[in-house]
């Protein structure tokens, strides 16, 4: 494979009264991204994106998206309606046929208009299970029972994760939710979606993420700090909920061997949009806290733009490893109720 | 860097205006299940999927793969999916190609649909969102001005697109798969239809309908095997996409730039220099009739302003020099997010000589195109019989 690097990354991420539209607040990312390069969306080889129709709430929302990048004169472009990481994915694809050696990412999604839980009630099976419309927080609340109930996690558990979120967020000048909580107080806050409390939730964001890769010699060129994508696989699980057993992730697991995933990883941000979802990644990964610094960003529980918030996770790690936090890092995307679709993604820092 | 990859089987259903009998899942398996045994492989074989289709409202369920995952048999594999507007069918089967062009899979399963029954894709396309220009109802509201400015320009007489609509009813009666078998089709019933956006009248647009196709896409190994196992295939020998914006100062809807280059970076590709006579025959996107010799022009087969000459002349009939749209074409099936695919997979029969009754005799290379959003998003590949 051809060795492909992250050679910038800038995002935005904002609350829910940004009265912004997509075109707006994504502009202003793609010219931060492109300008410590010295390069144009134009000298881009390839330019892919992530998004959702049904966030915007109208058909074909990334095409006036794409006026963010101005292709013009036209240019060679795709668009997954996935998150942003399956975009990186894409790209990265691309950049192995070795006629091209630069690509622009991006993804962005506006959750703030509708409501998010039942916006996504619609990605379940369309003819018995959403008419139901059961909403993204009471499958979730599903999957955390039948955690708790396993004895693999206790509500303690998902407390911790909480507080260090909060505390990690602090640091972190896109994160919603921040601040140094006390784990026993979080146990204290009522049930919202039982076993889940309201803080186990993600917040409702809008946002974007763009980052650039670049191949081999080109991204040396470009960057002192190239990030190397060192592995990246992606896998899906049944959609069906009541074949799984929630309490694990196999998907995660078998992208994670794919991607080569070893103990020696210093950083991980895994997109867990709620509490427990952390603990079963990091089992379905063989992440050991005390050696790996798990969402040193807050991760999905301090800010959560549907679409682009698995991108997030990618542009967090290599951002801490081009700033010399680590050597080794994963990052992981999901998609689908209770992490039914994952990618993971093995990054490492130039030497 | 790039390796060699090819079409090893293809299938599709048959096109109608709604399939009542199968869900959104058994259309898809339908096409992806001919598509392996005419590969004559098997689930386990298939490393990854890639599907494609147009807007999630055309059927009202958000990121449908996620609930496909079992229907596509991708539990435990990678599965992607493509929406670049209508030009997604043909998007997303690039993006097939490449994963084995980039050497990271055998086989790849590209699968794209819709199922337009479900929903209302006219209105689907025209919600009004605030603070926005409100759009016109449906696509031909958009395209008619387009081909208003076709017709000025080119002096193209009136009945040009009557002549297309006619050539592709009539293919279509040659093609069991084809949505529309119109078998009292003639030029005066065409020519005598309902005016719908002026100029278009109601003969001379596509259908709605439910539909999907499917390809298996193999790496050079996998294919030198289904040779010698005496299955034909289809060698992709280029593959490009362009796009451009929605609206601005420069843009040219009748000849969009962004085709012209597309065009351009897939001939270049498969090594041509001359499409008119290296192509053998075509299978180009042609919602409205008049974007035959719109898009003749736009993929270089003839000058500017003369491809409805080649209409007219019978050049693009299934026994003229350069046969368009032999499976019936757009005009004749419209299962919109598939419609790429589906030209894609026609093209690729071709050269396989597994088209039935509407193959080109000895066709040996053919170009799938297709396109989408308001003329600005394409997607090409050029296949052939040989290996490149």
């Amino acid at each position: 494979m051809r060795d492909v690097a992250i050679v910038s990354y800038s995002q935005y991420t904002s609350r829910r009264e940004d009265t912004r539209n997509e075109i707006e607040f994504l502009l202003p990312v793609v010219k931060e991204t492109l300008a410590p390069l010295g390069l144009t969306t134009h000298d881009m080889g390839f330019t892919v994106s992530g998004s959702s129709d049904y966030l915007a709430g109208q058909s074909f929302a990334f095409v006036s998206a794409l006026d963010a990048v101005g292709p013009w004169p036209p240019i060679a472009e795709s668009h997954v309606e996935m998150d942003g990481a399956w975009a990186l994915y894409e790209a990265w694809v691309r950049l192995q046929h070795g006629d091209i050696d630069t690509a622009l990412v991006y993804a962005f999604g506006k959750s703030s208009p509708g409501d998010i839980g039942r916006v996504l009630a619609l990605q379940l099976e369309p003819y018995m299970t959403t008419p139901l419309w059961p909403d993204a927080a009471s499958l979730a609340a599903l999957q955390a029972r039948a955690l708790l109930d396993s004895g693999k996690a206790s509500e303690k558990d998902l407390a911790r994760v909480v507080a260090r979120s909060r505390r990690s967020a602090q640091d972190n000048p896109w994160a919603q939710l921040k601040g140094d909580v006390d784990e026993a107080a979080l146990l204290d806050a009522p049930l919202f979606s039982d076993p889940l409390r309201k803080h186990d939730l993600p917040p409702v964001s809008d946002g974007a993420a763009v980052m650039v890769l670049a191949a081999g010699d080109r991204a040396r060129q470009l960057t002192a700090n190239p990030v190397w994508i060192r592995g990246i696989d992606h896998r899906i699980d049944s959609h069906a909920l009541g074949s799984r057993d929630l309490t694990v992730s196999p998907s995660t697991k078998l992208a994670g061997e794919k991607a080569g995933v070893t103990p020696d990883i210093d950083i991980a941000e895994l997109h867990a949009p709620f509490s427990h979802q952390e603990l079963i990644l990091a089992e379905a990964l063989g992440l050991d806290e005390t050696r790996t610094r798990i969402n040193p960003s807050g991760g999905a529980l301090a800010s959560n733009p549907v679409m682009a918030a698995g991108l997030i996770r990618i542009g967090e790690a290599a951002k801490r490893l081009a700033a010399g936090e680590g050597r080794r890092a994963v990052a992981h995307a999901t998609s689908g109720p209770c992490l039914q679709q994952n990618l993971v993604c093995v990054l490492e820092a130039e030497q | 860097m790039s390796q060699r990859a090819a079409v090893l089987g293809t299938g599709q259903t048959k096109h109608v205006s709604a399939r009542k009998d199968v869900s959104i899942a058994g259309l898809v398996r339908e096409a992806a299940d001919r598509a392996l045994a005419d590969a004559g492989c098997t689930w386990d074989e298939i490393d990854a999927v890639v599907i494609g289709k147009a807007p999630d409202m055309f059927e009202g369920v958000m990121m449908p793969e996620l609930y496909l995952a079992e229907a596509l048999g991708s539990v435990g594999k990678p599965l992607m999916r493509v929406h670049t507007a209508g030009s997604v069918g043909g998007s997303t089967a690039i993006v097939a190609t490449h994963l084995v062009q980039a050497g990271i899979h055998e086989r790849v399963l590209t699968v794209a649909f819709e199922k337009q029954s479900e929903s209302n894709a006219m209105w689907a396309l025209s919600i009004r969102i605030p603070f926005s220009q409100p759009l016109v109802a449906g696509a031909g509201g958009y395209f008619a001005p387009i081909v208003r400015g076709y017709m000025r320009k080119s002096g193209a007489p009136v009945d040009t697109g009557y002549k297309v609509v006619l050539k592709d009813r009539l293919n279509a009666l040659k093609n069991p798969f084809a949505h529309v078998h119109e078998h009292d089709i003639s030029y005066d019933k065409i020519a005598n239809s309902p005016l719908l956006w002026d100029p278009i009248r109601y003969s001379e647009t596509c259908p709605s309908s439910d539909g999907a196709g499917a390809m298996v896409i193999g790496s050079e190994r996998a294919a030198d095997e289904a040779v010698a196992n005496g299955r034909p295939v289809a060698w992709i020998h280029g593959t490009a996409v362009r796009s451009e914006p929605t609206m601005g100062a420069g843009r040219d809807r009748v000849n969009p730039h962004a085709g012209r280059e597309c065009a351009k970076a897939v001939y270049a590709e498969a090594g041509i220099t001359d499409p008119f006579r290296q192509i053998d025959c075509a299978e180009i996107y042609v919602p409205f009739s008049w974007f035959e010799p719109m898009w003749l022009e736009n993929l270089g087969f003839a000058e500017e302003g003369t491809g409805w000459k080649m209409v007219h002349d019978g050049t693009t009939a299934l026994d003229g020099e350069l046969p368009i749209n032999m499976s019936g074409g757009v005009l004749s099936s419209n299962p919109i997010g598939a419609s790429g695919m589906i030209r894609f997979l026609e093209a690729a029969n071709q050269v396989r000589g597994t088209a039935g009754d509407h193959q080109v005799p000895d066709a040996k290379t053919a170009l799938g195109h297709a396109y989408g959003g308001g003329s600005q998003f394409f997607a090409m590949w050029v296949v052939g019989s040989e290996k490149k």
